[in-house]
């Protein structure tokens, strides 16, 4: 390009010099497509990392949940002797519910193995059953005390460590020393397995008990009443405030110092950390006004707190697609303004304004920090009955358990993460399905 | 009589109330509609409301002070020598009281007379709060609707006082907002304030040293704790920083891929799948950072000869970043669709490729949207708690090296605040202190980024 200027020959020196221009395109073009090629790779390659990410935590979590909605059982004959549970005969609810079943079970768990006689052996095999044993055999007898007497067969749990054997968590091939499980209790379990005595089935303990310091008594059913009781009171103290604020700063409020004000507060609001709502509510629900601790209540209104900005937000922008024509024509007719809003726009922007609650109450469910600071980590193991109940709730359920060292509760863990993400993909479905349902393109 | 059967009372009389107000009112019109002011409906809301309003800041208002009236109550009625023991033990007494007159355990061995007397006597004053309660409550809804009843008149303008009622309501309501900002400001200040009775300010914030453990007895070593937030401040911008360091390539790369590259079908699934890793929640990633990413990086590690702690800020920082893509992306993604077409297509004219027009046109007109996301999606990584506390480490170390633990601001806020403290220890107000910082950080940083967003979006508009 350089030389193309002084030359005097114009009409050849240009055709030399367009040559050349063309030549040195052509050569950066290639630079250039490759360029343009190796950008689209990121483009692609950052798209690929993030949803491979999103794939390999949901298989990681699902393959490591799998395992915990199946559990060991062993079949036990149990002989209920009338002299261990009711002497006197009375068939008293108190006698029978106090009897000594723990002496029961051992017994039967030794009867399994006659040839096992001293003291820490016997221990090794009772430690087989899980303490729950005792108490499915308590509540049998109390559900019928006719088999006071009888020779019963009952379908106890296995220990945590037995089941992790079982489904091969515990590798028989590692050393001794270096798993929870010792070689006599595999040879024993191996001979229960030859005598037919042991089962492998749905884990339904997982999905109708409380928590419990025993993983194959846990379950999420206290974790998921205590979910539930603080969701009905964020929908219930959020959802009507959301509306009418929504309402009130759409709709009516003046353009002023203070609506600009409460406008750039439900911004921030949206944004601060969710752990400064729980500092919030420990300082003010639990110090200041005393409410009880652990309770659905005090949760509820944290998280409703946590949510308003977003059902706000959501619920303006649903008034704010209502065409105005709509309005004016219920003007013409007559209405207040109220009326206008009450019977003409809300019910036309209720299904975004539920969208966005849906939405926002998804987000608080899968909400742990502001729980964490009002104490609704304590070990709960009575399923709530009220929102004045202590519990616990999903999320801190995992939280917990993540915590625990057993090996049981990994599987448990992700098994409860699988439930409360099923939960968050229902609501979101129900969401995206509401949108598309009621979308009115105006 | 527990508060949600009051507040089925209260919805049952408040029906009641309409419907005379409905009825009272047609009755005084001779019948006639066109002879009212307003629709008979507006009648029965007018008495509706008299009934509902009061009756529900009354229950309201004892739910929220009963706990606290009935406990100084209970301690009025003590004996002296009871009471006189510091806040803790005070605090443990009362609920073993409220323990016993539930029919509940209570933590001590031995239960005296003196302790079943208060349990009675507190069994007592709570029944009969919630029978003063109720009474109250009857008597002022049924005073309401006959007081409004009296009122009802063809001429009464129902509509604009049910109106103008509603309007107030709306205005309380919309006040919740700032009144939830004030109540974080003032809870934080306050005590932050009382903490830094005991701590002075400089050393808080300056200070090198974090170890909140305060001894049990005077005697004992470190017994006032340090209180020195630099080490957590450094973990929180260290594990924050590893995030941005995943989630703002990964982010504004998919951005400008979804953007200005991918077909319509594309987006339209790739957009979601983004979203939904912005919904899950963050103690999924907790448990994922701390049971898959941090063993895996740890063992990578030891490959290459590097000791890796298993709490390292490597592990939380990219499963944080991961977790901030979509809040980078999104937002991105959305101000970089709203530059003009007009723009890239003379870009195209002057023949630039697409790769070019992104870098020197696109990018450059959507700059402050795209720092504004980066920013926002900065205050979320510091705010972030849960992927920390489970994944980060607890002790407060000074280091910038990442494959160390670290501790947040988050870590010990959660640390400090879980389980069994007396509330007048530094070790629980520092937790408020931390939460101070964390507020006005993560403030600053959404008010940067709104200012932004908002000062670019007129610039098309």
């Amino acid at each position: 390009m350089t030389d193309a200027a002084p030359n005097p020959n114009g009409a050849v020196g240009g055709g030399l010099a367009a040559r050349n221009a063309a030549e040195a395109v052509r050569r950066s073009l290639k630079r250039r497509y490759a360029a343009e090629r190796r950008f689209r790779m990121y483009g692609i390659l950052a798209v690929a990392f993030a949803v491979c990410m999103l794939g390999l935590l949901f298989t990681t979590i699902v393959s490591k949940a799998v395992p915990a909605f199946t559990q060991t059982m062993i079949n036990l004959e149990v002989t209920l002797h009338a002299q261990d549970i009711d002497p006197q005969g009375t068939r008293d609810r108190e006698t029978l519910a106090t009897a000594n079943y723990r002496s029961i079970v051992r017994r039967a768990v030794f009867d399994l193995f006659p040839d096992v006689t001293s003291r820490r052996d016997k221990r090794a095999l009772f430690d087989m059953i899980s303490p729950g044993a005792v108490f499915a055999v308590r509540d049998l007898v109390l559900a019928n005390p006719m088999l006071i007497g009888e020779r019963v067969t009952v379908r106890v749990p296995m220990s945590d460590d037995i089941d992790q054997l079982n489904k091969g968590a515990i590798r028989k091939d590692v050393p001794e020393a270096e798993r929870r499980v010792k070689d006599k209790q595999i040879a024993w379990f191996e001979r229960l397995e030859n005598r037919g005595a042991i089962e492998t089935v749905f884990n339904s303990t997982f999905f109708t008990a409380g928590d419990s310091r025993e993983p194959e008594l846990a379950g999420i059913r206290g974790a998921a009443m205590g979910s539930f009781f603080t969701m009905l009171v964020t929908l219930l103290v959020s959802f009507p405030l959301a509306v009418a604020a929504a309402i009130y700063l759409e709709e009516f409020a003046p353009v002023n110092k203070w609506t600009q004000t409460i406008e750039v507060n439900i911004n921030n609001l949206a944004a601060v950390p969710s752990i400064v709502f729980g500092l919030l509510g420990l300082a003010v629900f639990i110090n200041f006004l005393g409410m009880p601790r652990s309770a659905p209540v005090v949760g509820g209104l944290v998280l409703a707190l946590m949510t308003l900005p977003t059902i706000i937000i959501a619920a303006r922008s649903a008034l704010k697609s209502v065409p105005p024509s709509i309005r004016e024509a219920a003007y013409g007719l007559g209405a207040s303004p109220l009326q206008v809003i009450a019977h003409h726009v809300l019910p036309l922007a209720m299904p975004g304004i539920l969208t966005g609650t849906i939405i926002g109450m998804a987000q608080a469910l899968g909400e742990t920090a502001p729980l964490l600071m009002i104490g609704m980590v304590a070990f709960i193991v009575d399923v709530p009955h009220g929102a004045l109940d202590p519990a616990t709730v999903l999320p801190v359920q995992i939280y917990l358990w993540a915590d625990s060292p057993e090996r049981a509760f990994v599987e448990r863990t992700s098994a409860a993460i699988c439930v409360l993400l099923g939960f968050l993909i229902l609501m979101n479905v129900s969401a995206v399905l509401l949108r598309k349902r009621f979308e009115r393109k105006w | 009589m527990s508060f949600p059967v009051l507040f089925g009372v209260l919805a049952v009389l408040t029906l009641f109330g309409f419907f005379l107000g409905r009825s009272r009112a047609m009755a005084t019109a001779g019948g006639q509609i066109r002879n009212l002011h307003s629709l008979p409906n507006y009648y029965g809301y007018y008495i509706g409301l008299w009934c509902a309003v009061p009756g529900f800041l009354l229950l309201i208002g004892w739910m929220a002070l009963e706990t606290t009236v009935l406990d100084g109550m209970l301690v009025a009625h003590l004996p002296k020598r009871m009471t006189d023991v510091p806040g803790a033990e005070l605090s443990l007494l009362l609920n073993d009281i409220k323990n016993l007159a539930h029919g509940d355990v209570t933590s001590r061995q031995v239960v005296d007379a003196d302790l079943k007397d208060a349990a009675a006597f507190y069994g007592q004053l709570k029944v009969s709060s919630k029978m003063l309660l109720a009474a109250l409550l009857v008597v002022l809804a049924c005073g309401g609707i006959l007081i409004a009843r009296g009122r009802i008149a063809p001429e009464l303008r129902a509509r604009n006082s049910v109106e103008r009622a509603a309007m107030a309501i709306m205005i309380i309501c919309s006040t919740i907002a700032v009144l939830t900002t004030l109540g974080i400001i003032l809870s934080l200040l306050f005590e932050s304030l009382r903490f830094f009775e005991k701590v002075h300010p400089l050393d808080f914030v300056f200070g090198l040293e974090w170890s909140p453990q305060t001894a049990l007895r005077k005697d004992q070593v470190g017994a006032t704790g340090l209180f020195g937030a630099i080490p957590l401040l450094a973990g929180t911008l260290l594990i924050s920083f590893i995030a941005m360091c995943v989630a703002a390539p990964v982010g504004l790369m998919a951005a400008i891929y979804m953007s200005e590259y991918a077909p319509a079908r594309v987006r339209g699934t790739v957009k979601p799948l983004l979203e939904i890793l912005a919904g899950i929640p963050t103690v999924v990633y907790g448990f994922f950072a701390a049971l898959t990413v941090a063993p895996f990086f740890r063992d990578w590690g030891l490959e290459f000869g590097l000791t890796i702690s298993s709490e390292s800020a490597l592990a939380a920082g990219v499963v944080m970043g991961i977790m901030i893509i979509p809040f980078v992306s999104s937002l991105s993604d959305d101000v970089m669709s709203a530059v003009p077409q007009s723009l890239r297509e003379g870009s195209y004219g002057l023949g630039a490729t697409k790769s070019e027009t992104i870098k020197q046109v696109i990018l450059p007109a959507a700059l402050p949207g795209v720092v504004g996301s980066l920013l926002l999606a900065a205050s979320r990584a510091i705010g972030e708690t849960m992927i920390v506390v489970m994944a980060a480490g607890l002790a407060a170390n000074l280091t910038a090296n990442p494959f160390e633990a670290v501790t947040t601001v988050t870590v010990q806020i959660v640390t400090l605040l879980v389980g069994d403290q007396e509330f007048d220890s530094a070790k629980t107000l520092a937790a408020f202190a931390l939460g101070l910082i964390l507020f006005c950080v993560t403030l600053v940083l959404n008010i940067i980024a709104l200012t932004i967003v908002n000062k670019y979006r007129e610039q098309y508009d």
